[in-house]
């Protein structure tokens, strides 16, 4: 296969196979850029939450710049981390995933800047009334609250702008195709392309929320909007985001940690059937975030339970292929044992490590997840602080421990430049690992004392005696966190600026123990699987939707911040 | 070719009960729904919340006897609190919780309760359960519904059995 990679590729074949691939490139690392610019931001206003909890109002001191306090702070929060950070960096992951694992560039490279400038301009936009305290209606943004409409337009055209890279995907797909009709799709490619094909399609919800009912809305068009309704649209889009965000963190953990761990991936069709089962499954299940919700039934609040159960499948055969493949990894390093193979990983290998903890912390994300998708059970933790300390085991490391795992050898290979310190690249993770290990535990704790999440609990009336001696905890697990993160930041801005400036090539592709010709053909073919997805979103919310559209209130807006 | 039937083997005892667990807690929910009866609100109705104050029961929120040890709390959540705001009842009650929202989404949530639900303009919510154990429970609003979110706590106080006829 003209695209298979091995380790050992000279040096000067990859500075030639990187001059191809200059456009993708440097979309990628602008990508990245903002991404990390939007983690910085947006973390920073974590730790002031922490702080606030124990009493330290540190929104005192900037409320000439942010006049909003602690919930304009909140919403930056979580627009910056869960809707920038990850949507800027998968886009320039996936791009430099798909155009390197299928050997050519961009289809189109003016689609690819195009790509790049709808969803900057759209985040332009939106920053906007967020900074300006028009916006704090978090990034849920359930209406009546009222935002300015440059909010929504803006956050549109981000998602817009993301659709762009499946056209140029799909048209690179075809390319590919003709040169190499009787090849398997290769693995990261496919992966990437099968991720930004749930995105859009899942996608359509919430852009339909934002031009039928927020957008005109909030331009004074039509005088209310339905709250159920919009919800509804949300959370059609606001579950399969967060696979979303988790597929490229497993695209990483498949392709590239194998290889980093000095073994091969333990099963190419066990991961191609787990893509595809997320690709069908993602979509259909959004309602379990809408257990408590009146005016939508029972029972599709139970179906939907049920698939969600369905799609902890997929996510529990990833479990298995990629301990499988650290295994095969250890044992190729001289591992023995049942298990001791472990101390034979490359703990010293920076990007490895990062990722690998990324891991340890989303197996109990996991398992918590499937605490929140019990139907009665989740009525114990939903809109606590459970919930806050789930996503930030998911999200907020398996996803951006893992992202920044990547960076450790991505920026170097895209700068050119060695990582200024590996040391402390592995102290940053370590300390993440540890800081948000206490913070999420102590925040599932909290959770089960009925503690409510996106609450500002250091300016309550009265505080509940059992949270008081929990509180001081989350900000030490909160500001160990931050340290892990100024360790980041300067390793990363070292590296750029005065980083050894060398050649660095990229961690190859790795191989498979069971390679894809163990597989059925069909797996690469994406339009039963389409069909089947269709099939069950149009199952699984018609009825609902249809009833909502036809009782249709138009509840007045309210800027209640 | 041994190496890949045993891995082969390996996947298989982890698809099986990887299949077989979910399912099991599946099998659990069903039941401690619909025959514990621990379930979630569901589309109960619609009302129009500018006219909350003249649309029966939200034109007298409080509690209601419908029988005894049998109640009904009607509540209106609204910016930033709840109306009524404090909720007493003997232990051993039977408690319905009939709520709405006045102006924006808001949450209500009783700790150390199975009472956990959105409360949304227009819409009606509706659960019940029954409180055995005296004492009192904070009523939180846990969804973000404004500037002055965190001031919105209730109180539901729980006393002991005899007392409580006396007290209402």
């Amino acid at each position: 296969m003209a695209t298979a990679r091995v380790s050992g590729v000279s040096v000067a074949a990859e500075r030639a196979e990187v001059g191809v691939f200059a456009t993708e490139y440097r979309l990628t690392g602008l990508n990245l850029l903002i991404a990390f610019i939007a983690l910085a931001i947006g973390g920073l206003f974590g730790v002031m939450q922490a702080l606030q909890y124990n009493g330290i109002d540190l929104y005192r001191p900037i409320s000439p710049i942010l006049r909003g306090g602690y919930y304009q702070g909140l919403a930056l929060h979580g627009v910056l981390n869960v809707l920038v950070f990850t949507t800027f960096f998968i886009i320039g992951w996936l791009t430099f995933v798909t155009s390197r694992s299928l050997g050519i560039p961009l289809a189109s490279r003016t689609l690819g800047w195009t790509t790049f400038g709808v969803m900057t301009g759209g985040l332009l936009i939106a920053a906007l009334p967020l900074l300006l305290n028009n916006a704090t209606v978090l990034f849920t943004f359930y209406p009546p609250l009222k935002a300015d409409p440059l909010f929504y337009i803006g956050l549109t055209l981000v998602v817009v702008g993301t659709w762009l890279l499946l056209i140029n995907q799909v048209m690179m797909l075809r390319q590919w195709r003709a040169a190499n009709p009787a090849a398997r799709i290769p693995l990261p490619a496919f992966m990437a392309i099968v991720t930004m094909t749930m995105w859009v399609i899942c996608t359509f919800g919430v852009a339909a929320e934002m031009l039928f009912l927020l957008i005109p809305w909030s331009l004074g068009l039509v005088p209310g909007t339905d709250p159920v309704l919009a919800r509804t649209l949300f959370w059609f889009t606001g579950h399969p985001i967060v696979y979303f965000w988790l597929l490229p963190a497993y695209i990483s953990w498949y392709n590239f940690v194998p290889q980093q761990a000095g073994g091969r991936l333990f099963s190419d069709p066990m991961a191609r059937v787990s893509f595809i089962l997320f690709l069908i499954l993602s979509t259909p299940i959004g309602m379990h975030h809408q257990y408590t919700d009146p005016g939508i039934s029972e029972i599709w609040k139970l179906i939907h339970a049920i698939f969600t159960f369905g799609v902890f499948f997929p996510s529990l055969l990833t479990f298995f292929n990629v301990v499988a493949s650290l295994e095969n990894g250890g044992r190729a390093r001289g591992g023995k044992g049942w298990l001791v193979w472990v101390f034979n990983l490359p703990w010293r290998e920076p990007s490895f490590t990062t990722q690998v903890l990324a891991m340890i912390l989303f197996a109990f994300g996991g398992a918590g997840g499937l605490i929140n998708a019990s139907y009665n059970i989740n009525l114990v933790v939903h809109n606590t602080s459970w919930i806050s300390g789930h996503f930030h085991l998911t999200v907020g490391t398996a996803v951006t421990l893992s992202f920044m795992g990547i960076t450790y050898w991505l920026v170097p290979h895209l700068t050119g430049r060695k990582l200024w310190s590996p040391t402390m690249a592995l102290v940053q993770a370590w300390t993440w690992f540890v800081g948000m290990g206490i913070f999420s535990h102590w925040m599932h704790t909290l959770g089960l004392l009925s503690m409510p999440r996106r609450t500002a609990i250091g300016a309550m009336r009265e505080l509940h005696p059992e949270w008081e001696p929990l509180l001081p905890i989350i900000a030490v697990g909160a500001l160990i966190m931050f340290v892990s993160a100024i360790l980041y930041y300067l390793n990363m801005i070292l590296t750029m600026t005065a980083g050894k400036k060398e050649s660095v090539p990229m961690v190859p592709f790795a191989r498979a123990v069971s390679g894809p010709e163990d597989g059925p053909r069909v797996l690469d073919n994406f339009k039963p699987w389409l069909v089947i997805a269709f099939a069950l979103i149009v199952i699984n919310y018609t009825p609902t939707l249809i009833r909502l559209v036809s009782e249709m209130q138009f509840i007045p807006g309210l800027r209640s911040w | 070719m041994n190496r890949k039937y045993l891995g082969y083997l390996f996947e298989v005892a982890w698809i099986l009960p990887s299949v077989a667990v979910p399912i099991a807690f599946l099998v659990a929910i069903v039941i401690t729904a619909f025959a514990v009866g621990i379930t979630v609100p569901g589309n109960v109705g619609r009302v129009d919340p500018k006219a909350l104050n003249t649309t029966a029961p939200f034109d007298q929120p409080g509690l209601r006897e419908l029988a005894p040890g049998r109640y009904e709390a009607v509540v209106i959540a609204q910016l930033f609190n709840f109306t009524p705001g404090e909720l007493e009842i003997p232990a051993g009650s039977k408690v319905t919780f009939i709520v709405s929202s006045r102006d924006v989404i808001h949450g209500l949530k009783i700790e150390k309760s199975p009472i956990n639900m959105m409360v949304v303009p227009g819409q009606i919510s509706r659960m019940t359960t029954t409180f055995d154990t005296p004492g009192e429970y904070y009523i939180y609003c846990h969804e973000y519904c404004g500037a002055g979110h965190h001031l919105m706590v209730g109180k539901l106080i729980v006393t002991p059995a005899q007392t409580a006829s006396t007290s209402r």
